[in-house]
């Protein structure tokens, strides 16, 4: 599946500036780890130990995969997916 | 005056050090951006007499707050009573017993108008013109009105169906209001997504680690208007979870800086409404972090945060300080409402039920000490959310205006003392 995976601006300099990524998965896993692939410096980023770190969100056409099957997640074709930083509101 | 003591911003999980700038999150982890303060040098500069002399507001502890030269925004906003609440105390049991009562602070009417000050005066600062924020209702209101009142063009994004006085108290200001098909959490992510597109200050995107820092007041505030100490327990009502951590920053600033003689024990107690508790639960459960909730569902509109951004540090702060956190039924909040009223003449507005409440459930747990000294947060006011009161308050009697009239209804009781 075609995905889009959408940068926050704050991080745009480790993906050469890109604010969106075009990558192919099946899973919201799959398209982070196809991300990680093209742009290494977001692997750190986004993953600690392999679990996606604390303040990072996922969403995909918006909405949080904590309401879906978290990175298991399946991803339709032009779906879009949307890294977007925890720390923000209240 | 000079008084920048600010050093940059650094990261609350890895400590790397960045410039200040509006950004919120660390570009290696996404972890939070807090104020980093040159503390020996404040300390050097600030005695209690010197501001002692200042206004009572919160700029009095302006060394302490991110700005960097003088305020230029909310110049007035703090400065709120603390309540000796000896009646409210023998309502709950609780015999030495305080309420801080920011359901007076300004222009709002919330303890947001403590945030927005510091986050508007950096805006300013950093020379944006449009700001804006996600909000629950009270913090629309302030950045709202402090927005005009500098000057600056706002952008508020609030759930569409927030009560009536909160929307009409951000619209008369002449902001851009945007009702948004959502909850809170939905809000908050699109505001994300607009404040890095279009680069306006958020107050609570990309400014939020100077807005956060305004919160400390409450904190220094309460501390300097006892007595120069600190309470044993303290009360407050949880939404994002930063207020909480920030009163306690405030305190530890304080005994850092000199100003208070010991160093703080005070407990923490968080309280939310349990049609939204996800600290209350995880703190319950023993849970690092907290459990987001899809769908808040509580009268307790502006407490009601599903994902709190700060969640996890609330909720350590709360367990390490020896406190707890309860969450209290929508029929809690609304009896609290009322209790808090007719005990103190203090109206407050929904948020101010549940930490009411929440006072009251655990000191029956045993989880509260009812002989310790208690300042209860209270922080929004009443008039904003008197859709919560409907059925809950009797409507008045209505007669003629005739002496009789007013007899039929009044028999008895002329008042013991001039009889
Ligand atoms: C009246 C009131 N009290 C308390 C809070 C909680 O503040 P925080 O989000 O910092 O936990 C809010 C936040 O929206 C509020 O509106
Ligand atoms: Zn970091």
């Amino acid at each position: 599946m075609a995905v889009k995976v959408q940068i926050p601006t704050p991080m745009r300099p480790h993906t050469g500036n890109l604010p969106t990524v075009d990558v192919s998965a099946a899973t919201a896993g799959e398209a982070l780890r196809e991300l990680c692939k093209l742009h290494p410096a977001m692997e750190q980023r986004l993953f600690d130990n392999g679990q996606l770190r604390r303040f990072v969100n996922i969403f995909i056409n918006d909405e949080d995969i904590r309401y879906l099957e978290n990175l298991d997640t399946k991803i339709k074709d032009s779906d879009d997916l949307a890294i977007i930083p925890a720390v923000a509101g209240g | 005056m000079s008084t920048s003591f600010v050093r940059g911003m650094k990261c609350r999980l890895c400590a790397k050090i960045y410039p200040v700038t509006p950004v919120n999150f660390c570009q290696d982890d996404f972890g939070p951006l807090e104020i980093d303060y040159d503390y020996d040098a404040i300390r050097a500069v600030l005695s209690k007499e010197k501001l002692e002399a200042r206004s009572f507001n919160m700029w009095r502890y302006q060394e302490l707050l991110p700005t960097d030269g003088e305020p230029t925004v909310g110049l007035h906003v703090g400065g709120t009573p603390l309540v000796k609440a000896c009646r409210l105390g023998q309502a709950l049991g609780f015999n030495n017993l305080w309420v801080k009562n920011d359901a007076v602070n300004f222009p709002t009417l919330s303890f947001k108008d403590r945030v927005v000050a510091v986050a508007l005066s950096k805006a300013k600062e950093f020379g944006l013109t449009t700001v804006g924020c996600a909000s629950t209702g009270n913090l629309a209101n302030s950045v709202a009105s402090i927005a005009a009142s500098a000057g600056l063009k706002s952008f508020i994004f609030i759930p569409a169906d927030l009560e009536k006085a909160k929307v009409l108290g951000t619209s008369v200001y002449g902001a851009q209001v945007i009702g948004v098909k959502g909850t809170y959490d939905e809000v908050n992510r699109l505001c994300t997504q607009v404040a890095f597109k279009y680069g306006w200050g958020f107050v609570n995107i990309n400014l939020r680690p100077f807005y956060a820092e305004g919160s400390k007041s409450m904190g220094f505030e309460i501390a300097e208007q006892l007595g120069w100490r600190t309470p044993a327990q303290v009360v407050v009502p949880m939404a994002g979870g930063a207020l909480i951590g920030k009163i306690s920053k405030g305190f530890h600033e304080l005994h850092r800086i000199g100003l208070l003689h010991d160093a703080p024990t005070t407990k923490f107690f968080g309280a939310q409404a349990s049609g939204c508790s996800p600290i209350s639960t995880a703190v319950k459960n023993g849970w690092d972090s907290h459990r987001p909730v899809r769908k808040p569902n509580t009268i307790c509109k502006s407490l009601a945060i599903g994902d709190p951004a700060d969640g996890y540090f609330a909720g350590k702060l709360i367990r390490e300080s020896g406190g707890w956190a309860e969450d209290v039924s929508d029929d809690e909040i609304r009896d609290a409402m009322i209790l808090l009223a007719q005990t103190e003449g203090i109206f407050a507005e929904t948020a101010g039920g549940v930490t009411v409440a929440a006072a009251m459930k655990l000191l029956q747990q045993g989880k509260m000490d009812a002989d310790a000294e208690t300042v209860l947060c209270i922080t929004g006011n009443g008039l904003k959310t008197s859709e919560a009161m409907a059925n809950k308050v009797p409507e008045p009697v209505v007669i003629g205006t005739s002496l009789q009239e007013f007899e039929a209804i009044h028999q008895g009781h002329r008042e013991p003392a001039l009889a």
